[in-house]
């Protein structure tokens, strides 16, 4: 990094869109942040190539009234943000600027605000004492944010040990006040405030130890939490094409999931998403905390029409900021939508960087890309024992629905849970559209996470997943036999195999995401209802025709959807349970 | 437009293609327009002193020697209200021999709302059409395309729309309409004696296919003066963005770049979503609304086109001809909107969510059950009575001659439910069948087949 007094000074000396191409005498780095001026507006940009006396920069904002000669001033920083007290509850652009605090109607090209609120203040407390010895994201104290309890830690970027000199009592400090002095063996000072920062393309790695994932996140999703379960600290993606319902199945994860701290990047998607997060969770409830879901969220706004250039910078800036509240010991749950909107804007700068083009004309690193971004996620153990998460999902948006596109290719390399969205399932209105046999998790492979899903759910439970399984495949397999020999050319037990697992979707796997009971399932009522679905599954009918087991069966899956409309044991949900084992036993062979 | 020559005059074109030219200036800024022999041209790059120039018209007959004038101002629409009941061509200039439009200047394709000063879309947006009003129910400051082979009457649709719909102001953009279809727009709205309310920019298919670019920045430019600056309710109507997309991939083709999926820019996303967005609700009541439409070849929605489409709007409207009843019908499974949530049973009578998805679903029975007719099998007698809800459900609901309130239209799905089906196959909440069920009470057995008689 130039990071000496005088940095670069450069003129313009041409243009397409926003790639800017720039001559400075002085040195510069790549990736070094620089402002572009054009009459008293300045553009942020980054270098992203160096060819001889050419410097390539990326400019975030529109470059139309550019003109050749025009001054560029390097800063000798990368591209940062901003973390201290105060981030949860606030909407980001892509480059941490608080769009709640821009007044005009229409983003300003090269506008920007603070990221944390300068004035505020926040009442610490000490956990650190003088004297104790520390180093880069050890704990000094903490304020309370919203509900959590946000660390003060020593800057991310303090290289080597210190010993502390000094720490304020307990009490009230504003944002920018030194709370603690720090000093290092050469007998060099470091003033600690509540605000520090990092650069945004490098992982913060302030930990002892990263794990395998074990413990999983519970969602409310059936077809997430009974089939497939995400791990806390785990990887996840979901592809699906265009109206099969990615966008719904996140807000109901962001609503509902075991996490303390929900960052939403909405990567180059629509701006009425971002309004109807911020519209919405300030009315619902975080369900494990009583509290407003909002207080508890961040928002990393880069809509599609927001500047191209800055969709990539939103990604890291989510992620960033994920790794600074992991630190703190806090599970962190970030939700990408849409990768792929990221991954364009990496193929249109690379169109314009005139680099070889790799698959669908994408850049031959994005495999690399993505699977670096990935590993950021992760379960850590931190220095001092306490344990902190960071769950990352993320959605891809294949072109022309196709899951062998280089996005959905790259990302099935890096992410461990995959949540095939179906066309056919949202057409038919099957919604959560997650198709269940195409859909897997590879947590259900470790042996630490079956031993978690048997101490915490039941010992039988990852038995009962791969039943669930197994019956859904014999289900379309018998439903292929069915559509191809007619319904009379089948023996009776094939539509009844097809039935009960069509019984399984429509009730365990189909969920309606807008109905108040139905749309958070907790596992205990999950496991219960899998349990009933099972044993049904177990059970002989005496029935005569097929359209008898049709007619039988939709009577069923009609009781158990009334059964999850209704609070969990509730006395409604008594009397429906009673009613199920009436018709049961009308037709059920001891 | 009016842009007065104050640069200097600039002469030596050292390349010439289809679209674009060259030429050697230091005085260009970027997005700027200049005047090559009197053609209007964008700078759409710069590199040392080359600048590159898209020339709207086309590059025929400009000789090495041009005539080019810089204006130092990128593309602008002078927006007032003598805007209304006008037509402009992708300039912004009259066609129809009416005066120029006197009022203030704005530079087109402005920069976007910040997305926390915008409002919740939750206002009803009525059509009459039963596959649009009752299964993908609209909502003002939503986006969302019409998809549609060219063979169907998307123009009319659009129109009937257009004028049904309660707007305060209607924003026509023509790209590449036929003469014919842009003298039907204009028939139409002439005999509803609407023509006040209306704004429309055209470009027909005589007119080069470059200006096209022009016409949608052209049209929510006015859309927004009237939604911001007068809170009115605005719709614009786009007619037909793949030939806009196409005019996209004539440009970045002579200017370079590599093509992506189906011949397109890579940067088709960010170019749909940049006018798409213009979409928009404001806290002060004034919104935006976008209709489009986006032709298929072949009904293919993979064709990058239709695909990058519909990632950005809120839904797609399917137009598929339904031989069944011999109509166009608005297809209830590839059709979506995004934003009905906000308003069906909210906005609408509770019973709308759920009757829309039992309906829906049962017509998709009806579709099992005909293939299972194809492919020569019996059909059970629910396969047949789906197929018979089908076809009066295609007729009295699907079918975008249907003009009726949507209450009308709940009422005629409980009808319709009543006279073909038994509560438990329709799979809908207690209460609401309480309230609404139209057939017998009672309870129908499994083993009873002389159920469904009435």
């Amino acid at each position: 990094m130039v990071d000496t007094a005088t940095h670069a000074v450069g003129k313009v000396r041409g243009m397409i869109s926003n790639l800017v191409i720039v001559r400075a005498e002085q040195p510069v780095a790549q990736n070094e942040i620089c402002y572009i001026h054009i009459g008293d507006e300045r553009l942020l940009g980054e270098v992203i190539k160096v060819e001889e006396q050419d410097i390539f920069v990326q400019c975030y904002e529109s470059t139309r009234g550019l003109k050749v000669g025009n001054t560029v001033e390097f800063t000798g920083q990368m591209l940062e943000v901003k973390l201290g007290p105060g981030m949860l509850s606030k909407t980001y652009d892509g480059l941490q600027n608080d769009l709640n605090k821009l007044d005009s109607l229409f983003l300003k090209r090269g506008q920007t605000s603070d990221a944390l609120d300068p004035g505020s203040s926040w009442h610490f407390t000490p956990t650190a004492k003088e004297g104790d010895s520390v180093q880069a994201g050890d704990w000094l104290g903490e304020v309370k944010e919203n509900s959590i309890t946000h660390r003060i830690m020593v800057p991310f970027k303090a290289v080597g040990r210190f010993t502390i000199k000094s720490i304020v009592a307990d009490g009230s400090y504003g944002l920018e006040d030194t709370i603690a002095t720090l000093i290092n063996p050469e007998g060099q000072e470091l003033t600690v405030t509540m605000v520090q920062y990092w650069p945004i393309k490098r992982a913060v790695k302030l930990y002892s130890e990263k794990v395998r994932p074990f413990s999983m996140l519970e969602t409310g999703i059936r077809t997430v939490d009974s089939l497939n379960p995400i791990m806390e600290g785990g990887t996840g993606f979901v592809p699906g094409p265009f109206g099969t319902g990615k966008t719904v199945l996140q807000h109901a994860i962001s609503k509902q999931a075991a996490a303390d701290v929900v960052i939403f990047a909405a990567c180059g998607e629509r701006a009425n998403e971002i309004v109807e997060v911020f519209t919405e969770f300030p009315k619902l409830e975080d369900p494990f905390t009583g509290r407003k879901l909002m207080e508890r969220t961040i928002i990393i706004a880069n809509t599609s029409n927001m500047p191209v250039a800055a969709r990539e910078a939103s990604v890291y800036t989510a992620m960033t900021i994920a790794e600074y509240y992991r630190t703190m010991g806090l599970r962190v749950l970030i939700l990408a939508d849409s990768t792929s909107r990221w991954a364009q804007a990496l193929r249109e700068m690379s169109n314009r960087l005139e680099e070889l083009p790799g698959p669908d004309a994408f850049p031959m690193d994005l495999t690399a890309v993505i699977a670096n971004f990935y590993s950021r996620a992760g379960y850590t153990y931190l220095r001092n024992g306490q344990t902190g998460s960071i769950t990352f999902l993320g959605t891809v948006s294949p072109s022309g629905g196709n899951l062998k596109e280089p996005v959905t290719e790259a990302t099935k390399k890096s992410a461990r849970c995959y949540y095939a969205l179906s066309q056919k399932r949202a057409d038919q209105k099957r919604y959560p559209a997650v198709d269940p046999v195409e859909s897997y998790s590879k947590y259900l492979e470790y042996p630490e996470v079956r031993s978690y899903l048997q101490e915490h759910v039941s010992m039988q439970w990852v038995d009962h997943i791969n039943q669930t399984k197994d019956i859904l495949i014999k289900g379309q397999e018998v439903r292929d036999q069915i559509n191809i020999l007619g319904d009379d050319g089948v023996p009776l037990d094939y539509h009844l195999l097809f039935w009960k697992a069509e019984l399984i979707d429509f009730v365990i796997l189909q969920q309606d995401a807008f109905d108040k009971i139905d749309a958070m399932t907790p596992i205990d009522r999950q496991r219960f209802m899998l349990e009933l679905l099972l044993d049904i599954y177990e059970m002989d009918f005496q029935l005569e025709t097929f359209e008898d087991v049709a007619n039988y069966f939709k009577r069923l899956i009609n009781q158990l959807k009334q059964l999850n409309y209704s609070p969990y044991a509730s006395p409604e949900f008594k009397t429906l349970l009673d009613e199920l084992k009436t018709i049961i036993d009308e037709k059920r062979i001891m | 437009m009016q842009y007065k020559a104050f640069q200097p005059i600039f002469s030596k074109i050292t390349r010439i293609n289809k679209a674009t030219c060259e030429l050697q200036s230091r005085r260009a800024s970027y997005d700027e327009l200049a005047i090559v022999n009197g053609r209007l041209a964008q700078v759409v790059k710069i590199m040392g002193d080359q600048v590159t120039l898209q020339v709207f018209s086309g590059t025929d007959g400009i000789p090495t020697n041009a005539e080019v004038v810089f204006t130092g101002k990128a593309p602008v629409l002078q927006v007032s209200d003598e805007l209304c009941g006008r037509f402009f061509n992708a300039y912004g200039d009259p066609i129809d021999n009416g005066p120029e439009v006197v009022g203030e200047e704005r530079v087109i394709g402005g920069p976007s709302v910040n997305p926390t000063k915008r409002k919740q879309p939750s206002e009803l947006l009525a059509t009459g059409i039963g596959g649009i009003d009752l299964n993908n129910t609209l909502v003002t400051g939503q986006k969302i395309p019409f998809f549609a082979d060219p063979e169907q009457p998307y123009n009319q649709i659009m129109a009937d729309v257009a004028l049904r719909a309660k707007a305060d102001r209607i924003i026509l953009g023509g790209i590449g309409l036929t003469n014919d279809d842009y003298l039907f727009y204009k028939n139409v709205f002439e005999n509803a004696g609407a023509l006040d309310r209306i704004v429309s920019f055209i470009n027909t298919t005589e007119d080069p296919s470059i200006e096209r670019l022009l016409i949608p920045d052209m049209a929510l430019t006015a859309a927004e003066y009237f939604a911001v600056d007068k809170n009115e309710k605005v719709l614009v109507l786009l007619t037909d963005l793949t030939l806009y997309c196409d005019a996209l991939s004539i440009v970045s083709n002579n200017m370079d770049q590599i093509a992506s999926k189906d011949n397109m820019p890579a940067s088709l996303y960010s170019d749909l979503a940049r006018h798409y967005e213009k979409a928009v609700q404001f806290p002060d009541g004034g919104s935006i609304t976008i209709i489009a439409v986006t032709t298929l070849s072949g009904g293919d929605i993979t064709h990058a086109i239709p695909d990058n489409t519909g990632y950005i709007t809120e839904g797609q409207l399917f137009l598929r001809r339904n031989t069944d009843i011999g109509a166009t019908v608005v297809d209830p499974f590839r059709s979506l909107s995004r934003l009905k949530q906000l308003v069906i049973g909210k906005k609408t009578r509770e019973d709308h969510p759920q009757v829309m998805n039992a309906s829906v679903r049962l017509y998709a029975d009806a579709m099992n059950a005909k293939t299972k007719l194809e492919n020569g099998f019996d059909l059970s007698d629910y396969d047949q009575r789906c197929l018979e809800f089908a076809k009066e459900y295609a007729k009295h609901l699907l079918s975008i001659d249907v003009n009726i309130e949507i209450e009308t239209m709940l009422d005629i799905c409980w009808d319709l439910f009543a006279k073909y089906f038994s509560i438990e196959e329709l799979s809908v909440k207690k209460e609401l069948i309480n309230t609404y069920w139209k057939g017998k009470k009672r309870e129908v057995k499994a083993d009873s087949k002389a159920d469904r008689s009435d």
